[in-house]
């Protein structure tokens, strides 16, 4: 055969200009996905996502329950799983039994519960799933005290917008105190019924992968939401002040604070 | 004798919306396998059985060196280089989708989501301006439901015969959508998209709160997923097709028809 043919170098040079068309798409997404501008524009449509929820979701709609046999066999375990801070492992290592959970901030009254004083507040027990931001879900029982009652009980001021969950684990790694894992909930969520400061899984008490001594349960949003390891609620009325400032410890590393999606 | 004549083939309303559509579908597309890419795997039914995933695409080892592995049920494939491990020359690595089909190209769940939602708004409020100004102006009735007669086995074979001679009508016969168009155009207008935005809330915990009856509809979330990621895929193959007919039955003058409106027709004689 002789030179490529009119036919040949029109299908080359179709080819360059769809490679090319395709590696500047690519090369303008990611411009986008790293340009302040650009992300702040993309990130306009969480405040639409939450209050189109917030408007159609009533405040007091369950997430769903199920039956006991449907209960996973295998409820994997992410972020901390083992946390290696000094004073959290000696914790563990007496059974919690000098563990308290402190409730301050923009409250009348703070509080200090052991975990026996926890476990004799009003309580509830649901099935519910698990819904991790990666995309597979999990079910389990967990038990657990009420958080309204509990906010009731320190007696929130009328500024408390957000409770906001430190945790015991180093989910950063950081030497210091800003890899600290934390998480924030608004009052509604706070007070839905099905919001829990859970203490036991499946009829056993919490497992340390899963959080031991006590993680939130705040079913209708994703698993980052659900704090593993809470020591400490601080009724805020805005959480710029804390760490990074997003209100999580994964939002402040670009998730969105409204995990209902 | 034949004259080329150009008729008006399509509105403002679908010319916008379908442009609009094509970037917020590629957008929704690429962060929708940058956020599968976070956990390769899809299950049936209401939680993840992670020891039998349906479908699971992940990375192994053969003779010492890395494969690409994806699995749909008993079947095991070897994809290297493009599901499973891919990358460029010396930056290769596990990763489902390879980093071409992702937004952003790197692994980044959190900024693949921002881009998933934000296009799904713009998805939902276009496709609502379309369905709508269709309903009511009459283009799904006039222009896209099928006749009784072009529903006749006769005329259906006579069209999947024709198309696939990759014979079309140039003349009179080109004024109107013919059978094949119409009935998949309304499959992926009244079925696939809003099968896409359906299985895409249910995947939300918190619209499980407020409507539990989807969580019933499609068999619980993860099924919801998987249902996603399989429609996802038909709306690809849909594209894919479409392109080749688009090209096949006259690049110019469809692409000049879905942008300025005006598509040529050739017409015989002087009755023009």
């Amino acid at each position: 055969m002789s030179a490529p043919g009119p036919r040949t170098d029109r299908r080359g040079w179709l080819k360059g200009v769809f490679a090319g068309a395709g590696a500047l798409w690519l090369a303008a997404c990611d411009r986008i996905s790293q340009s302040p501008k650009g992300r702040a524009a993309l990130a306009s449509a969480e405040g639409l996502t939450k209050r189109a929820q917030r408007l159609v979701v009533d405040r007091k709609a369950l997430a769903r329950e199920f039956s006991p046999d449907e209960i996973s066999a295998d409820f994997r375990s992410n972020g901390s799983t083992n946390p290696t801070d000094a004073a959290y492992v000696a914790h563990v290592q007496d059974g919690f039994a000098d563990w308290a959970l402190v409730i301050d901030g923009l409250v009348e009254r703070p509080l200090s519960l052991s975990l026996a004083e926890l476990r004799s507040q009003p309580s509830r027990t649901q099935i519910t799933r698990h819904d991790c931001v990666e995309g597979w879900s999990d079910i389990a029982k967990w038990t657990g005290a009420r958080l309204g009652p509990l906010l009731d009980k320190a007696g929130l001021k009328k500024e408390a917008r957000y409770i906001v969950l430190h945790c015991a684990d180093n989910l950063g790694g950081t030497a210091d105190a800003s890899g600290r894992y934390y998480e924030s909930i608004d009052l509604i969520d706070a007070y839905h019924p099905q919001t829990l400061l859970a203490y036991a899984m499946n009829d056993q008490p919490l497992p340390v992968a899963h959080g031991a001594p006590v993680r939130l349960r705040v079913e209708r949003q994703l698993g980052y939401k659900q704090a593993k390891y809470v020591m400490r609620l601080e009724a805020v009325a805005d959480f710029a002040h804390i760490a990074g400032g997003k209100g999580g410890f994964w939002e402040d590393r670009g998730y969105e604070w409204y995990a209902g999606i | 004798m034949t004259k080329t004549l150009l008729v008006r083939r399509h509105s403002g309303v679908t010319r916008l919306t379908h442009w609009i559509n094509v970037l917020a579908l590629t957008l929704l597309l690429m962060s929708g396998l940058q956020i599968f890419n976070a956990h390769p795997a899809l299950y049936w039914g209401v939680k993840s059985h992670f020891d039998r995933p349906w479908l699971a695409i992940s990375a192994a080892e053969r003779a010492g060196r890395p494969v690409g592995v994806t699995e749909v049920g008993d079947a095991r494939f070897e994809t290297t280089g493009v599901l499973g491990w891919s990358g460029r020359p010396g930056a290769q690595g596990p990763r489902g989708f390879p980093a071409w089909a992702t937004a952003p190209s790197w692994r980044d769940l959190a900024t693949g989501r921002r881009w998933h939602f934000f296009f799904a708004w713009v998805f939902v409020t276009n496709g609502f301006v379309y369905l709508a100004s269709g309903l009511i102006g009459g283009h799904i009735r006039r222009d896209l439901w099928p006749t009784r007669a072009q529903l006749s086995p006769r005329n259906l074979w006579h069209e999947i015969v024709t198309h696939a001679q990759l014979k079309f009508p140039k003349g009179e016969g080109a004024r109107s959508y013919n059978v094949l168009q119409k009935l998949s155009y309304l499959v992926v207008a009244l079925v696939l998209l809003p099968l896409m935005i359906a299985t895409g809330l249910t995947m939300s915990p918190g619209i499980d709160a407020a409507a539990p009856w989807l969580l019933d509809l499609f068999g619980g979330r993860q099924s919801a997923r998987s249902i996603h990621f399989l429609c996802a895929g038909l709306i690809v193959l849909f594209v894919v097709v479409h392109l080749v007919m688009v090209v096949v039955s006259g690049l110019w003058n469809n692409i000049r028809s879905m942008i300025t409106g005006r598509y040529a027709i050739e017409v015989e004689g002087d009755n023009a």
